[in-house]
């Protein structure tokens, strides 16, 4: 791990030399995308390994977190930005300020459990004021990641995953949820889904009744914004076949709020379900999905792409790039994508933090088209907010 | 898991262990591997509603949980569970489906940790299972299974 980081320094400065007109090998022989770089809207991003120098095809942000009302602030630096999910969960580790602790309806300290894929984020939730760019929301709660403030109950641990808490498992300081909802779990939020919970002195236990209110949840800071709140367009260059060592680009909020967010001529693809339709060599994906916090697109190996051995288990080899063509389809807007995958295992030894990763979407009914960060390289992709009103209609949906 | 974190959190490490040996003691409720009565009791767990469907091979108990998860148990001839199947919103609870099987699936996926952050589906792949997991937040779908208990003919892409 530490190697791969003394690499990147010497990698990274070769690669400035060539990143700027590198043809973006999933935009086709498409014009380059335009990247937006100033406006109090505009956020920095950059795919670059991360703060451990070990997760490749994952984009950062930096952020500032405040004690609610006061100047006692910080930033937050290498925060993953995701689309897949939605609200704010910084690790304890790295706040040096004291966050207001929320409490439930009978006083108890809430915390949170969220199962991702193959790990699972738990708790306290906590209130700040947070700003990205010129933006900010007030007393927005969010999760702080932590297994020492209250101990995981079993509804929490019951996937057999392991926690996220530490830099080294989450491979960030922090995940900052941008996608198609508000809050995190939505109203009702039964016990069931053993997402909330109150944690009095004798052990956490589930929220009773309908649950952890709609405006106590863990929220997506964009949907409290002042201005520039029904979603975000996330803005990277292209890479070149065999990939880059780090990538720049932006996170711009609002879709035509400003003059510098316009939806253009960017396809609206519809996702009330937070899906849509994929289709792929002769196969029919209706939960496929665009997620920035997957690091490869994983979709079935229907065409007999070589798959990786075990050290990089799970993604695609080929011996050369390849070529391929899906289509995307929703409420009868459609498109084609070209995409390119290359070896990933290539990438890896060449301590590429951004590349053409595919794998496979290990699962029992592999419904679904994972279109992860690859996906926007050399694409301005748009995520609207469900329920926001935006210049493309309402959200939630996808826009390219 | 990395060294610098197990040092960190070794005691915490304790009492979870200890947590999962009492656990381990409680009465067999373990489904894969189980009987059919252990369907039953994972019904009861999931606060779930069951509809079976006989085919020619195995017969198929589905259990839609209360949190909107279906749970599919695929019981063999001989009256075993020999996978398990599911998708929906939320991950079941496969300390429960999983039963005597979820602590070598738990120790396969903590020691699964590599070099590098991955942020993809999930699989253990093991000679005595087979556990395989996608989606995405809202939206997942895995599979579990025993491949020595696969009855003749069957494939593991019929477990759904």
């Amino acid at each position: 791990m530490r190697n791969i980081r003394i690499i990147l320094c010497v990698t990274a400065c070769f690669a400035c030399t060539f990143l700027i007109g590198c043809g973006g090998s999933s935009g086709g022989s498409t014009p380059a995308n335009v990247i937006t770089t100033t406006g109090s809207n505009v956020a920095p991003i950059s795919v670059n390994g991360g703060p451990e120098g070990d997760y490749a095809d994952a984009a950062f942000i930096s952020l500032t977190v405040c004690v609610p009302g006061t100047s006692t602030c910080q930033t937050v630096d290498d925060v993953l930005v995701d689309t897949g999910s939605y609200g704010l969960r910084i690790l304890s580790s790295a706040l040096t300020v004291a966050l207001p602790q929320q409490k439930s309806a009978d006083g108890n300290p809430v915390a949170e459990c969220l199962t991702f894929l193959g790990s699972y984020t738990w708790g306290p939730v906590q209130t700040a004021d947070v700003k990205i760019s010129g933006e900010e929301a007030s007393s927005m709660p969010l999760q702080v990641l932590s297994d020492s403030d209250f101990r995981a109950p079993e509804g929490c641990t019951s996937s057999g995953y392991p926690s996220a808490d530490t830099v080294e498992t989450l491979g960030a300081n922090g995940i900052l949820g941008v996608g198609l909802f508000a809050q995190d779990c939505g109203s009702p939020c039964p016990a069931s889904y053993n997402q909330y919970f109150e944690c009095p002195s004798s052990g956490c236990v589930n929220i009773p009744g309908s649950g952890e209110p709609l405006d106590q949840q863990v929220v997506n800071p964009v949907a409290l914004f002042a201005t520039d709140n029904n979603g975000v367009i996330v803005e990277l260059p292209g890479v070149s076949t065999g990939g880059e060592a780090s990538l720049s680009g932006s996170l711009v909020f609002g879709i035509g709020t400003q003059s510098n967010n316009a939806l253009g001529a960017a396809k609206v693809y519809a996702a009330p379900e937070a899906a849509f339709t994929t289709t792929f060599d002769n196969g029919t994906y209706p939960q496929s999905f665009i997620d920035s916090g997957s690091n490869a697109l994983f979709f079935e190996n229907a065409t007999g792409i070589a798959e990786c051995g075990s050290d990089a288990s799970g993604f695609y080899c080929p011996a050369a790039p390849v070529s391929l063509s899906a289509t995307n389809e929703a409420s009868g807007v459609s498109g084609a994508v070209n995409f390119t995958i290359t070896d990933a295992q290539a990438i890896f030894n060449a301590n590429d933090f951004a590349g053409d990763l595919g794998g496979l979407p290990i699962g029992g009914s592999t419904n679904y088209f994972d279109w992860g960060l690859p996906f926007f390289f050399g694409r301005n992709v748009y995520v609207a907010i469900d329920g926001a009103s935006t210049s493309g209609g309402t959200g939630p949906f996808w826009a390219y | 898991m990395s060294e610098a974190q197990v040092g960190f959190i070794k005691s915490r490490l304790a009492i979870a262990a200890s947590a999962l040996l009492i656990l381990g003691a409680l009465p067999a409720s373990a489904s894969l591997g189980g009987d059919t009565a252990s369907i039953e009791a994972d019904q009861v767990h999931l606060q779930g509603t069951r509809t079976t469907k006989a085919g020619e091979s195995y017969t198929v108990h589905e259990i839609q949980a209360g949190n909107g998860t279906a749970v599919r148990e695929y019981v063999s001839p001989e009256g075993k569970v020999f996978a398990i199947g599911w998708n929906g919103p939320w991950m079941p609870d496969l300390r429960q489906v999983l039963g005597g099987f979820f602590e070598q699936y738990r120790t396969a996926l903590q020691a699964q940790s590599g070099p590098r952050i991955v942020r993809r589906p999930v699989a253990i792949q093991q000679p005595g299972l087979v556990v395989q997991v996608g989606g995405h937040i809202r939206a997942f779908s895995g599979r579990a299974y025993v491949p020595d208990m696969l009855p003749s003919g069957v494939r593991a892409e019929e477990i759904q």
